[in-house]
């Protein structure tokens, strides 16, 4: 992209509307029994169902739909009365050679996201679907045209997806991504998904346009498909969104079509072009009957969801006053509970978030986070003096290492903090060992200190605390 | 049932309490029908496949419960038919099309289960015209199968071969399929009782489908009383099958000889238009015998009845359509190359389509990709859909005045071979007195009526409400009890 459209991008506005596929964490797939689970041997995780051998017949599984209920109530949806369609195209990943999916009375519409920095992007619907099937083309680098022949995976087929249309309300490509992240949040909040992009169990389609700023209308708008990391979002955004302003500067028109993101590359490429679309041919599939909630049902459901993070943001943050970052982080990685139950057993907030948010997070890909009541017990040890900050965290790696009580790990280290008396001598043989040093600290040059702390350190092998050590100098020097 | 054939003087039911009993042994039965199919299998070809060494097999293990004291079940050494779009696990299930050639499904219907437990035998699977699509079973890519009281005429279809088995005794009952009338037109045609359940109430699991809404696994029987039996054991629901009715199943054999007294019985009035005067005849001979009997007979009106089958033709071609995607050539059945070698997958599709499937099966493809298509949806299939609203509200009407309806069956008897093959609107007006009753979800049966003098069967139809069945076959028993008798066969006697 030249870099001379990026004056002229000012005059234009980016529209975005998103399409996430979310596959959902039930047990057995939606229209059969089969296990619904990732990475296993191809075409193990089948029957005669998802396979569409014939004369099988779908039987809708509750899971799935409760699921759908729980996305839909977390994204503030009317849920209704709803029924299924066949999607009806022919392509070899698809067992019945059409999908069923919910066309136009879904389970879940009208909703909104609140995104972490403030404003809402409507949802325009949440609904049902399967899966299809996984293909891989087999030589020809893996391009179909060039491909020697095909393998079809089956294991994924009828996997249960809601699939969330969300308004053309996004501005940008920072935006579509913060959309994500927070819409994956609520999807693993409520238990419906696991959240994992990389293993495709959530796929975004982005439909990108540009217009002027100003108006109201939007223009010919690109779906890209293929985007499987916010990374590739934002990057797919931009690009297109810069592509498209430098067709129209140029007098040129947008086609609507769908385009592929080629992460290796870049860019997006132009797919199908959607004025020649196919024909889906949807009418009510006939082997399933209608789904309508009654409100006994609704009601469990709405009952048992958990608090959502933009609850949880406000709830930490009104606990700890921690900054939005590291708010975000402990709610994003679940570790706000950790912290609550750390404040409200008594321990210092600003701690038990610094404790929290930089050594724990860091270590959730090794293990789970400690027990909150000791992870309490620790935050107290610390703000109470008894262990310094490296200290701490010396014993918080212990506990996220091996388990176990902060105080008999702090033992086992030999952490005994200092008694003041011991403090004295060391600094008192310090000043001794260094009186040049010393006059300087009493004439006022400030960063002495620092020699001073550290030379203490070395003398009590790290069990002194800085803090005290310099308040110690300071006391001595009168100052 | 052809008079004198094996099995003709016993019923099923009769010969389930005697193979129950140790009177008769499931291995003679099977025998004596085995003897039939060899007599006669090669002019009719009612069959796809005989399972000669499975049945004999069953039948022996029905012979060892008895001996060893168990419960055989309810359809002890009964031989079944069964239409060649039920699926049966591991033996090939073809619905007489070449694009399912060789498939051998990995499970049973829930049918075919039902049927084991309960002791029956199988026999064979039966001809069909291709995915059930037509009337005359001249559609099947493995030829036609013939009527067994004048081979020159068709049996009607689909379920030509089920309805042919029963009546030349290769078997003593047989299972279809009814979309349109494709048990009861066939059945009517052969002289056999042929019966299309509520839908919902037999479960749809492995029946290779043609139009979801409307199918429907039925029972074919020598006489009513076994079409009873034959229903009660199939009834019930299945939680396979999202659509099938989560009602207790029927009691039906109880009360079948309850009388009609005071019964009110409406002679549908646009059922009895267009039809061969001899068809008309037997339906009020048939309402003279349930009078005689002390029912309450009427004329009553389904106005909508008559657009049934232009609805029908839309409904059922557009869920056809969308059924018989998947044969592709993808992951079973026929496989075809592409023209040239190609590569290209949507070739090979187009390819295995064009060689797998028949005339019937892709006219009817065509027409249900059309109905469905974006910009005529609404005023073809979304019509149809409306006149079939249509058609329950008037049924509804109509049973608020009556308890059970009548009509013919078919327009007329069995047509000779190819009379109708080059006319497909004349083939389709062979289902058209049947379809409303598919439309509307409810059920009908077709007991046998043989017109004084003539040597081809008609069928009396008997229409209920949806979960009637108990009343119709109440009715349908006293029909039979007042049908005149049918002709003795040439050279035997019964």
């Amino acid at each position: 992209m030249s870099a001379a459209s990026a004056e002229g991008a000012e005059a234009w506005e980016t529209v975005v509307g998103l399409e996430v596929h979310c596959e959902l964490r039930t047990a057995t797939k939606l229209f059969c029994g089969c296990p619904n689970r990732f990475g296993q041997e191809p075409n193990t995780q089948i029957c005669p169902v998802c396979t569409g051998q014939p004369g099988s017949l779908p039987v809708l599984n509750r899971m799935a739909v409760e699921m759908a209920m729980r996305i839909g109530l977390a994204l503030h949806c009317r849920i209704e009365p709803s029924i299924f369609h066949r999607k009806n195209y022919f392509y070899p990943d698809m067992p019945k050679d059409y999908q069923v999916s919910q066309y136009d009375q879904p389970i879940n519409i009208d909703g909104w996201l609140e995104l972490p920095s403030g404003g809402r992007i409507g949802v325009e619907r949440a609904h049902l679907e399967e899966d299809t099937g996984k293909i891989t083309h087999v030589g020809g680098a893996g391009r179909i045209h060039d491909a020697s022949h095909s393998l079809i995976d089956y294991n994924r087929a009828g996997v249960p997806l809601v699939e969330i249309v969300s308004r053309p309300d996004i501005r940008s490509a920072v935006q579509a991504r913060d959309y994500v992240a927070e819409l994956r949040s609520i999807l693993v909040a409520t238990g419906a998904s696991d959240g994992k992009m990389e293993e495709g169990s959530l796929r975004v389609d982005a439909n990108v346009s540009v217009r002027p700023r100003g108006s109201t209308d939007f223009g010919t708008r690109c779906e890209i498909k293929n985007l499987n990391s916010l990374r590739s979002l934002v990057r797919a955004i931009d690009y297109e969104a810069a592509r498209q302003i430098e067709v129209l500067t140029d007098g040129g028109r947008i086609i609507l079509e769908t385009r592929h993101w080629d992460e290796a590359g870049g860019r997006t490429t132009s797919g199908r072009t959607k004025e020649q679309s196919e024909d889906y041919r949807y009418f009510p599939e006939p082997d399933l009957v209608p789904v309508a909630p009654d409100a006994g049902w609704r009601g469990r459901v709405e009952a048992s969801m958990p608090v959502l993070p933009a609850a949880r943001r406000s709830r930490l943050a009104e606990a700890t006053g921690a900054p939005g970052d590291d708010i975000a982080v402990l709610v994003e990685t679940g570790l706000d509970e950790l912290v609550l139950a750390a404040v409200a057993a008594g321990a210092d907030a600003r701690t038990a978030v610094n404790r929290a948010t930089n050594e724990v997070a860091g270590a959730l890909e090794d293990g789970p986070p400690p027990p909150a009541e000791s992870f309490a017990r620790l935050v107290k040890m610390e703000t109470e003096g008894a262990l310094t900050a490296t200290q701490a965290k010396t014993v918080l790696a212990d506990m996220l290492r091996h388990g176990g009580d902060p105080e008999e790990l702090a033992r086992k280290r030999g952490f005994e903090a200092l008694a003041s008396d011991a403090l004295a001598d060391a600094v008192s043989a310090v000043i001794e060992a260094n009186p040049a040093e010393w006059e300087r600290f009493k004439a006022g040059e400030a960063k002495v200190a620092g020699f001073f702390v550290g030379q203490v350190m070395k003398a009590t092998k790290g069990n002194a605390d800085g803090g005290a050590v310099t308040a110690e100098l300071r006391k001595r020097a009168g100052l | 049932m052809t008079p004198g054939a094996p099995g003709a003087g016993r019923t099923a039911l009769a010969t389930a309490a005697a193979v129950r009993s140790g009177r008769l042994k499931a291995a003679e039965v099977l025998e004596e029908h085995l003897a039939a199919i060899r007599a006669r299998e090669t002019e009719l070809h009612a069959f796809n496949l005989v399972l000669e060494d499975r049945a004999r097999a069953e039948a022996a293990g029905v012979d060892e419960a008895v001996a060893a004291g168990r419960d055989p079940g309810r359809l002890a050494g009964i031989t079944v038919a069964l239409k060649d779009n039920l699926c049966t696990r591991g033996v090939e299930t073809t619905c007489s099309s070449r694009i399912l050639e060789g498939w051998r499904p990995p499970y049973d219907a829930t049918v075919v289960t039902r049927l084991r437990q309960e002791g029956a035998v199988v026999v064979g699977k039966t001809n069909l015209d291709e995915f059930a699509m037509g009337s005359s079973t001249e559609n099947s890519a493995f030829g036609p199968t013939r009527n067994p009281h004048d081979p020159t005429r068709v049996p009607g279809g689909s379920s030509g071969g089920s309805a042919a088995a029963v009546a030349a005794g290769f078997a003593g009952l047989a299972l279809g399929s009814d979309t349109g009338g494709s048990i009861r037109q066939p059945a009517a045609l052969c002289g056999v009782v042929g019966l299309k359940p509520t839908y919902g109430l037999v479960s749809r699991y492995g029946l290779i489908a043609f139009a979801s809404s409307l199918d429907q696994i039925g029972p074919f029987a020598g006489t009513v009383a076994d079409a009873a039996l034959l229903l009660e054991v199939i009834a019930g629901h299945d939680p396979m099958d999202s659509t099938s009715l989560d009602a207790p199943p029927p009691s039906l054999l109880e009360g079948l000889d309850g009388g009609v007294e005071g019964l009110r019985v409406g002679i549908v009035s646009e059922l009895m238009n267009g039809v061969e005067p001899t068809a008309a005849a037997a339906v009020e001979a048939a309402a003279g015998a349930l009078s005689a009997a002390g029912a309450k007979v009427d004329r009553v009106s389904v106005p909508a009845a008559i657009y049934g089958l232009s609805a029908y033709y839309l409904i059922a071609p557009a869920e056809a359509s969308s059924n018989l995607a998947r044969y592709d050539g993808v992951r079973y059945g026929l496989r075809a190359e592409a023209p040239g070698g190609s590569a290209d997958v949507a070739a090979m599709f187009a390819a295995t389509r064009a060689a797998g499937f028949g005339d019937e099966v892709k006219r009817r493809i065509m027409l249900g990709t059309y109905a469905l298509s974006a910009g005529y949806y609404d005023a073809y299939y979304g019509q149809a859909q409306r006149v079939r609203t249509l058609i329950i509200r008037d049924f509804d009407a109509a049973y608020r005045s009556s308890d059970v309806l009548l009509s013919p069956t078919t327009p007329g008897p069995a047509f000779e071979l190819e009379a109708k093959t080059s006319d497909p609107l004349a083939m389709y007006l062979s289902d058209v007195c049947t379809i409303p009753t598919n439309l509307a979800g409810h059920p009908a049966v077709t007991v046998p009526w043989w017109p004084e003098g003539s040597s081809l069967p008609l069928g009396v139809q008997v229409l209920a409400p949806a979960l009637g069945e108990a009343v119709m076959l109440r009715a349908a028993a006293a029909i039979e009890a007042g049908a005149p008798p049918a002709p003795s066969a040439p050279g035997g006697g019964s």
